[in-house]
């Protein structure tokens, strides 16, 4: 009991302070409710009547996207709406009949109104009709006292300048559907998108913006009489995106009229300038609803205009799988700098013959003129002696074949096989199968964004991750800074001598992509060519004076290029594919050279113009119809 | 040996019947009173009808008063050897919550056990008041001040209020580092203690803000500032306002208030349930309703004062200040003052999980009440 004797009145102290900050806490609550409810009763209770003034929500302007350089590549345009206050109707059902009887609707539109009727919180509008002329216009506003609840606002809509050379990579917004504006109120406000690809939907949250408030004072009949109080609400965040406009622009242009992608990279922290791709599609008529017609053209088009084959094209890398496959070797010891095999213009594995594109043979071949030349005897034999599960490492530590986590929806990883890859097939996997792996035929499979990767991983021996968003309301996001990325781990006398192959392969008249070597003074690019058969048969080509150019377009081989430059400090990687453009040297090489010499001079990477938040109040000329 | 000449409460043979006379019958009534209220507004938030609110919750408080009434009878030893127990309980399903709990309004806080929703933080505040005050129990008055001593008891609090920071809910993390804070307080540790720790916490909050990402200071930004989002707590704290204003002195009168029938108010039968009673019954209403909140505070302290046991004042005084806290929180959100949501009006508001967590810790409380001039043996807690 001795225990009790000091800590009883202890207790007792301290729980009654605790009680008299209890009583404070109460009486406080209590003066605030008098303040409230006995002495600004009159302030609140006009506020409650004026209920009648009416406070609606608007939907934020959704945020812009910019290139590094402030380039807005999506933007707002206004446009004249009609939208209907429920709480404003006593019969929303006549209103709406009389409405109808003034514009047409579609019975797709009556379908969608009517549902909205029935389940909106009286706060949130219901849109009658976007998208008005002046003569729809004129009617409502002449038949105002007719339609009580009715008001005619403005609304804006997504505006792509640069359409459709960024389609895929930007994406599209739509309005949403209903489960998705059952779930999210904000998302049920007329105006309101979301952004269904692209970048429009991997940064979507940051977009939105939160909505604003419109206070205005409604008569009887429901006729706003005056706007007492408006807040536009947050604007979405501006997106500020890594690339150069200018480059991708070029990028486009380069490629129109053909089928294919084209990237370009900062190769020090993977952000893309530059990445087209096409065949394209126009991203605004996703805004207002994409006509039935256009819908089927696309589904029905074997070029697939909608696909982004940049991010999600699956290509056989051919010949520019051939640095990954020497690095495979190099760093398991298979071969060495000194290594030389012969090629006599084949290679005979079993009873099965492998031919090098060069049917004469390229004599004795080191790592290093075996890239230049693009021997393919000698990368059959390589590839033999570092084994598949090597080569499938080497790959993965590239970037292809596994989720490079790009900040953007849908990006497939592409794959390489493996024993364990093959075993879940029920593939039987023999020598024949690495032999092909050699020169980036077979089962593995890249896409156009994993080869940039590949090509920028080589360039600079760290493993950079490509990703495409820099700025969002100004804060620069993760992955801008080199020094975030670990380095590959791979032996600097290795990458040498593979880069020294892709420097011969474009500045040596012996190399395969001479014809595209840059022009600028005291600069050069270092690059591989590739050619990938679309389809097994070989057995045709072996005829004599065999010529692509014969063969039907669809069984014409992919051209490929990957390169990056300047050769000493490498700065900027790309990787270019044209399908069925026979030869890496002829369709895609200049492409690359094109987009190089201009990174090389106008020299965009790790400069930008910071873009603040505010920048959407400036926005774009309103175009009213 | 025994304080005031009187005989130790185990030595007389009480039956279950006199235990259930000990019982605060008042506390009770005010707990059914209240309930009483709640019916009443949830029934005018369905538009004068008993579904789909009123029934279910008042069936819901039936159940919890039965429960309440039988943990009033269980011996407060017992309940205090349990403390720890429970306590570990507790934290394991806050890790659990973290692992696989159900994601909901942007934050994990629910574990779906058997069907029924549980909210682990709302039971936490319990375990962890009955968790010190089994600790303290030990504690002569010289042996609080021991650095040794209080350093596990600091950590006690900690744990949990970490765990449910991350969830993150920093509304009931600030409550249970509150409740675990006035328990040590009434332990009697220094004042000079508290200070240097909320004097810590000011000198690191800012650093450790400064260190943080930039979009992960946004988001802490966004959930400071809920106003600023207009479809959500900022819409409904000016439709609050408004309710709570338009009351008046007497009321607009019973299913008669305008914000309420016109459904201007969204979640007005959870969180915002007291603009009901407010903007119906005015400010004679609102009154009558803080003052019947606040008799369960003070009878809550008054059990507290009344027990001759530091398990029993402690534990009570946890119990009062979670039921306060709730309270305070709710009522200052409603009325604007504070912008921190997702607090409900205990016994008022429609849901089961604050009622039940509640409800048991009224059971508790009640238990203390009952066996307040027990004996605790000199190592028995």
């Amino acid at each position: 009991m001795k225990r009790e004797a000091k800590r009883g009145p202890v207790f007792t102290r301290r729980a009654l302070i605790i009680g008299g900050v209890q009583v404070a806490a109460f009486g406080a609550l209590a003066t605030r409710l008098y303040r409230m409810q006995v002495e600004q009763h009159d302030r609140y209770a006009t506020l409650a009547q004026q209920n009648s003034i009416s406070e609606r929500l608007i939907a934020p302007e959704r945020g812009l996207i910019t290139d590094r350089f402030g380039t807005i590549l999506a933007g707002n345009k206004q446009h004249w709406r009609a939208l209907f206050m429920l709480s404003e109707a006593r019969d929303p059902h006549a209103v709406l009949a009389r409405f109808a009887s003034l514009i047409a609707l579609s019975d797709d539109e009556m379908a969608r109104i009517n549902h909205d009727l029935a389940g909106r919180p009286r706060y949130i509008p219901v849109m009658l009709k976007d998208y008005l002329d002046w003569d729809d216009m004129a009617r409502i506003e002449v038949n105002a006292p007719d339609l009580p609840g009715v008001i005619v606002d403005v609304g804006s809509s997504r505006l792509y300048p640069f359409a459709p050379n960024l389609a895929h990579t930007i994406g599209y917004v739509a309005r949403p559907s209903q489960t998705e504006a059952a779930a999210d109120p904000l998302l049920a406000l007329p105006g309101m998108r979301v952004g269904r690809s692209g970048v429009e939907r991997a940064q979507d949250e940051a977009l939105r913006g939160s909505p604003g408030v419109s206070q205005t004072e409604m008569n009887v009949h429901g006729q706003v009489v005056r706007v007492l109080n408006s807040d536009p609400g947050v604007a979405g965040d501006t997106v500020q995106l890594s690339l150069d406009m200018g480059m991708q622009q070029l990028a486009g242009q380069r490629l129109q009229g053909q089928i294919g992608s084209a990237i370009v990279l900062d190769a020090t922290n993977g952000e893309i300038l530059a990445m087209a791709s096409e065949p394209s599609f126009d991203p605004a008529l996703f805004d207002k609803g994409v006509p039935e017609t256009q819908w089927k053209a696309w589904m029905g088009d074997k070029q697939h205009p909608l696909t982004d084959r940049s991010t999600s094209g699956l290509y056989a890398p051919g010949s520019t799988f051939k640095p990954t496959v020497a690095l495979a070797a190099l760093d398991c010891g298979a071969i060495t700098g000194a290594t030389i095999f012969n090629c006599p213009g084949y290679f005979k594995l079993g009873n099965h013959t492998f031919y090098c594109d060069l049917r004469t043979g390229h004599g004795d071949m080191n790592v290093v003129s075996a890239i230049q030349q693009s021997c393919d005897v000698f990368f059959y034999r390589t590839a033999l002696a570092a084994g598949i599960e090597h080569i499938a490492a080497m790959a993965k530590r590239l970037g292809i074949g596994t989720d490079l986590g790009v900040d953007l929806p849908g990006v497939l990883p592409g794959q390489v096989p493996d024993r364990e890859w093959a075993r879940k097939r029920h593939i039987t996997w023999v020598q024949g199968n690495t032999v092909v792996q050699g020169i980036g035929q077979g089962y593995t499979t890249v896409t156009p964004i994993s080869l940039a990767t590949m090509a920028a991983r080589i360039a600079t021996g760290v493993a950079v991750g490509p990703h495409i968003t820099r700025r969002i309301a100004g804060v620069m996001q993760q992955g801008a800074v080199a020094a975030e990325y670990p380095s590959l781990g791979l032996d600097e006398r290795h990458l040498a001598l593979v880069r020294q192959g892709m420097f011969e392969a474009v500045n040596t008249q012996a190399g395969t992509a001479y014809a595209a070597r840059l022009t600028l003074p005291g600069v050069a690019m270092a690059g591989k060519t590739g050619t990938a058969q679309v389809h097994n048969d070989t057995a045709a080509e072996e005829v004599a004076n065999f010529n692509f150019a014969n063969v039907p377009y669809d069984e014409r081989p992919n051209a490929l290029f990957v390169c990056f430059a300047p050769i000493e400090a490498p700065r900027y990687a790309a990787a270019i594919i044209v399908e069925h453009g026979i030869w890496g040297a002829q369709s895609a090489a200049p492409i690359a050279h094109d987009l190089m010499t201009y990174a090389l001079t106008r020299d965009p990477a790790g400069r930008d113009t910071p873009i603040g938040p505010r920048l959407s109040e400036a926005g774009l000329a309103p175009v009213l119809p | 040996m025994i304080a005031g000449g009187r005989r130790p409460f185990h030595d007389r043979s009480f039956g279950l019947v006199r235990k259930f006379l000990r019982i605060n019958w008042l506390f009770v009534l005010c707990v059914c009173a209240l309930a009483g209220v709640g019916y009443a507004a949830l029934y005018s938030a369905a538009g004068g009808s008993p579904t789909p609110y009123a029934n279910d919750q008042i069936y819901r408080f039936f159940a919890a008063l039965m429960m309440m009434l039988a943990i009033a009878l269980v011996d407060i030893r017992i309940i205090a050897r349990l403390a720890w127990p429970a306590y570990a309980g507790g934290v394991v399903l806050l890790i659990l919550v973290a692992a696989i709990g159900h994601v909901g309004l942007g934050a994990k806080r629910w574990l779906d056990i058997g069907g029924a929703h549980i909210q682990p933080s709302e039971l936490m505040k319990l375990f962890l008041a009955l968790a010190l005050a089994a600790w303290f129990q030990r504690a002569s008055h010289e042996r609080v001040g021991h650095p040794l001593f209080l350093i596990p008891a600091a950590l006690a609090i900690l744990v949990p209020v970490g765990l449910i920071l991350k969830e993150p809910n920093l509304g009931t993390a600030v409550i249970t580092a509150a409740i675990g804070g006035a328990i040590m307080m009434a332990a009697g540790v220094r004042w000079w203690k508290f200070a240097l720790v909320i004097a810590l916490v000011a000198v690191v909050a800012p650093i450790a803000y400064h260190h943080l990402h930039g979009y992960q200071r946004q988001r802490i930004e966004t959930y400071l500032h809920p106003g600023q989002d207009r479809l959500g707590a900022g819409y409904n704290i000016i439709q609050s306002k408004i309710a709570l204003g338009s009351g008046g002195m007497w009321g607009q009168g019973y299913l008669h208030g305008t914000q309420n029938q016109l459904d201007f108010l969204p979640e007005k039968q959870t969180d915002f349930v007291f603009t009901i009673i407010a903007e119906e019954f005015g400010f004679a209403g609102s009154i009558v309703l803080l003052g019947l909140l606040f008799s369960i505070v003070a009878m809550a302290l008054y059990t507290a004062l009344r027990s001759r046991h530091q398990f029993g004042r402690l534990v009570a005084l946890g119990i009062g200040m979670n039921f306060f806290l709730y309270v305070f929180v709710n009522l200052a959100m409603v009325m604007g003052l504070i912008p921190v949501g997702g607090v409900p009006l205990p016994l008022i508001s429609y849901g089961g999980s604050a009622l039940t967590a509640v409800m048991i810790g009224f059971g508790v409380l009640m238990s203390v009440h009952v066996h307040r001039d027990v004996e605790f043996s000199q190592d028995e807690f």
